[in-house]
């Protein structure tokens, strides 16, 4: 008994992180189902038939593709921009410096059916078409604030003693730059990448005021078969990229970890 | 040697020139332009777009029509009121359970705390539409948990304070604020994480060899020291729920209707664009009030 | 005002830097010859660190010049100058290895046998079996070694070290000292140690500039600035001065004057005495006075009110007829000792005294000193 009382936040913990991880063991449990009509709701019998043809689906790989493209090209946008803001504030002293953190502060601060719509007043009053571009330009946005917020965490733990040191022995500001300020704040900046990858990949109530019918993205063509019956494919890919985050993250764990422990 | 150097106070030389400062608003400039063109002036057309007559058809005009709010509130005030409410109790929930295990990742874990905080971000790149919707599955009436649920008098518990209305689980009221906590709990306890990870786990044995319990350890130590964690995880959970429609549309029934789901259909499917604008604009005027009324009275106002 | 510079000694003509509120650095001029080990000498907040980075070229002068023999870098940015520093938190990069670390000032300068000069540098410095170790995963005097080797092996025409032994606990630090001055002297490059340290800087500079507040207060060699230190602040700040309130009393020899402290009259060298000053502080060092009557015709009387030992000296504190209480260290070298309550003789030469004029605080400094020197 004083051991379970001893050990309670344990047991508390678990059982949330049970609460968290329970729908993608059923997400992958449902991509070997073989559904009895057209609602993927109750496990019917095992089939690996949509592991082996993914794209089975109608639009499936398409939106797929499409998702992915936006998605990098959205996070490598923001994270330039947002890595820039955020150098800007963790580096320098400069008038204005209250306004631009509340402005990078109130998108993350504002609801994203706000954010969508407005912008789809903009783009009505300016004559921008629905689409690719629009639903990219309000990626970019919502996750440049994202950006800035883990790339000044990292900077802010910075030496700048190690750029005056670099600037010491003989480094121009540049030099400086690419081989000490850069690598040193990396992991904030990949950080800052993989997240506005996943808020954008992910998005689906902003985008879908600014999309047209010729640009559904991924998250829009679940919600779409949400409402028809969703493909055992939705699963399939859902697996994928749960299994994929974990290969890559936990790789990513090691090597730091591995490097970790030569220092040590 | 030491006459070569002398003390001198009148001597004078030519002030040496400035640092150039225009770096800093050259790094700003292209991202604060990005926000200013795609984020504050959106703002602003919704707002004039909110004050116009007319329809998709004939075009708008600028007519600076005020009643269009008082219309919307006097229409719409229950799915705000809603929407709050739901999002404040899944607020709730979410802290209450992430809390233990932003601790449990922070101090317990050891060196599993790297494969913990992993399973906590993993499903954030799942999306988060497929998770949704393995809940309906999960909460349908021929699964295991609303069998349980029924055996163990849970439906009834839940029917009698009315967060359900039959025996299912699914299509109600516990389901929409129950999806809600799910979805937005890793954005809770990511910032529950930072601060309490910070914490020196010293303190609490220091707080121990003073005579207090571990309750009150936990409230005189441990819970103001993770407060920055706290407002942080909480703004980050409340305002998308409050704005939130997917968990409303795929988990709840026509009463449990969001004003993110008005503003959505009253834009994309009615197209009263004015009324949608104004719906909006409400929400973003509540929204932002109240997380400067919290901020300010939770005192840190540097949360980034 | 002598202006003589060699051709490469570094030269600072009235540099001045003020920052919004406060002027961290009043016009200071310099010469440190080429090849000296130069000590820059003050309490924390005194300039001393201000000025070494405008040397380095981290900090802009509000006015004034510096010069590297002939050549006026003031307008040089960081690293466009040969100079370098050792930081006082070594500043190693980390994501490098310590052999990178050491060759970064000479690829940035396209250096072709950058390897080489700088495997030649760590084997100075003794680390070569370290080279391809990452700066975390070595010891804080390692660091600190690499650092040196880093800013060395660049062969600047001045280098600059601020406080580059702080980190470091007592016993490796007088180890470093002694390195260091090994390691001057081996590759004769001028160097500006800035230490509030006066152990340190009296261990190991060829002379000192002491800075109190943002000017200069005395620059010499060691032994001169301890013997005969020219304001309170140097008396107290190097060292324990006993400083007693005097006037001089008119006549004397060529070689002595006497002064009237507390009804008795003080022999002092007059040479130790600045000119045209009638009040004045008497300073003696606490090692100079005996106890007893055999330490010179100065003898005062008091009572003994603390002996605490250490080993080679004992100190004691004795209590003047006025109050004041003078401090005696007397060495363990079989003489007799006093006990508490004692009343005893204490006594001193005339060449052991300094004058210092009256009208500057007799504690100046003496609070600021730090025991870990």
């Amino acid at each position: 008994m004083a051991w379970i009382k001893r050990h309670l936040i344990s047991f508390a913990a678990i059982a949330v992180l049970v609460y968290m991880l329970v729908p993608n063991v059923v997400v992958a449990a449902f991509s070997f189902n073989d559904p009895k009509g057209k609602y993927n709701y109750n496990f019917n019998e095992f089939s690996a038939a949509a592991w082996t043809n993914p794209c089975g689906a109608q639009g499936i790989c398409e939106s797929l593709g499409l998702s992915l493209q936006i998605g990098v090209i959205a996070s490598l946008t923001a994270t330039v921009l947002g890595t820039m803001i955020a150098f800007a504030l963790g580096r320098y002293r400069f008038r204005g410096r209250s306004a631009t953190n509340l402005l990078i502060f109130m998108p993350m601060a504002t609801p994203e059916v706000v954010m969508g719509s407005s912008l789809l007043t903009l783009f009505l009053m300016l004559g921008v078409p629905s689409g690719r571009t629009a639903i990219l330009i309000a990626h970019i946005m919502f996750c440049v604030s994202f950006v800035v917020v883990a790339v000044k965490a990292r900077v802010a733990t910075l030496d700048p003693k190690l750029e005056e040191a670099a600037a010491d022995l003989g480094a121009n500001p540049t030099q400086t730059f690419l081989r000490v300020t850069l690598p040193l704040a990396a992991p904030g900046i990949a950080a800052g990448a993989l997240l506005a990858f996943s808020l954008s990949f992910d998005d689906y109530i902003i985008t879908n005021f600014n999309a047209s019918p010729s640009s559904i993205t991924f998250p829009m063509y679940v919600w779409g078969a949400s409402a028809r019956g969703v493909p055992v494919q939705v699963y399939v890919i859902g697996t994928v990229m749960f299994v994929l985050t974990l290969v890559v993250v936990m790789t990513g764990q090691l090597i730091s970890s591995r490097r970790n422990r030569q220092v040590a | 040697m030491a006459e070569a150097a002398v003390l001198s106070t009148g001597s004078s030389a030519p002030p040496t020139r400035r640092r150039r400062n225009w770096v800093p608003y050259a790094l700003l400039l292209p991202g604060l332009l990005w926000l200013v063109v795609f984020f504050v002036l959106p703002m602003v057309t919704l707002a004039s777009q909110s004050l116009q007559e007319g329809n998709v058809d004939d075009g708008y005009t600028f007519t600076g029509n005020v009643g269009i709010y008082v219309d919307a509130l006097k229409q719409y005030w229950p799915q705000f009121v809603r929407s709050f409410l739901y999002a404040g109790t899944a607020t709730v929930l979410a802290l209450l359970l992430g809390y233990p295990l932003a601790y449990f990742i922070a101090q317990k874990a050891g060196r599993y705390k790297n494969l913990v905080l992993v399973l906590v971000i993993a499903p954030f790149f799942t999306s988060f539409l497929i998770r949704t919707l393995a809940w309906r599955t999960i909460l349908s009436d021929d699964w295991f948990v609303t069998t349980w649920a029924q055996k163990l008098h849970i439906t009834d518990l839940l029917q009698a304070v009315g967060l359900t209305a039959n025996d299912s689980l699914l299509s109600s009221k516990f389901a929409v604020i129950m999806g809600l906590t799910y979805n937005f709990l890793p954005f809770m306890i990511l910032p529950l994480y930072t601060s309490l990870e910070r914490l020196d786990p010293r303190l609490i044995e220091a707080a121990g060899d003073l005579y207090a319990s571990p309750w009150q350890t936990f409230r005189k130590v441990t819970w103001p020291l993770s407060l920055p964690g706290v407002v942080a995880g909480t703004l980050l959970t409340f305002i998308p729920a409050a704005g939130d429609f997917i968990n409303a549309r795929l988990l709840g029934n026509t009463q449990t209707t969001m004003i993110g789901s008005v503003i959505d259909s009253q834009f994309l499917r009615v197209l009263d664009y004015p009324l949608a604008a104004a719906l909006s604009f409400i929400l973003l005027i509540v929204i932002v009030t109240m997380v400067s009324v919290y901020v300010r009275r939770a005192g840190t106002e540097e949360l980034l | 005002m002598s202006k003589q510079q060699g051709k490469g000694d570094l030269g600072l003509v009235a540099l001045t830097k003020s920052f919004a509120t406060f002027t961290a650095v009043h016009p200071l001029d310099l010469v440190v010859p080429q090849g000296s080990f130069f000590a820059l000498l003050g309490p924390s907040g005194c300039g001393k660190t201000t000025t070494l980075r405008m040397i380095a070229g981290l900090e802009e002068p509000t006015s004034g010049r510096i010069r590297i023999g002939d050549s006026d870098i003031t307008d040089t940015k960081a690293y466009q100058r040969n100079v370098n520093t050792v930081f006082q938190s070594y500043a190693l990069f980390p994501h490098m290895s310590v052999l990178d670390n050491v060759m970064f000032g000479l690829r940035r300068r396209g250096d072709k046998d950058a390897k080489a000069k700088a495997k030649e540098v760590l084997e100075l410095v003794q680390l070569e079996q370290v080279a391809s170790k990452k700066p975390t995963q070595l010891s804080g005097g390692m660091q600190q070694r690499v650092a040196l080797a880093r800013a060395l092996v660049n062969r600047p025409d001045v280098l600059l070290l601020d406080e580059p032994l702080g980190a470091l606990d007592l016993k490796l630090r007088r180890q470093m000292q002694i390195e260091l001055k090994r390691i001057q002297q081996e590759v004769g490059l001028t160097f500006i140690h800035v230490t509030h340290d006066q152990e340190e800087a009296m261990t190991m500079a060829d002379s000192i500039a002491v800075m109190n507040a943002g000017r200069l207060e005395q620059l010499g060699d060691p032994a001169t600035l301890y013997e005969q230190p020219r304001s309170t602040f140097v008396a107290n700040f190097l060292g324990q001065s006993n400083l007693l309130r005097a006037t001089v009393n008119p006549g004397g020899t060529d070689h002595v004057v006497t002064v009237r402290a507390h009804d008795t009259d003080l022999e002092v060298s007059r040479e130790h005495l600045p000119e045209g000053v009638r009040d004045v502080w008497l300073g003696v060092r606490p090692e100079k006075l005996r106890l007893g009557e055999g330490g010179g015709p100065n003898q005062l009387r008091g009572i003994v009110r603390d002996v605490s030992f250490s080993g080679v000296a004992t100190q004691y504190s004795v209590q003047m007829p006025w109050g004041q209480e003078l401090i005696v260290v007397q060495q363990n070298d079989g003489t007799a000792r006093a006990v508490l309550g004692e009343t005893v003789t204490v006594s001193w030469a005339a060449q052991h005294g300094f004058a210092l004029d009256a009208s500057q605080d007799a504690e100046a400094g003496a609070e600021l000193v730090d025991d870990h020197g």
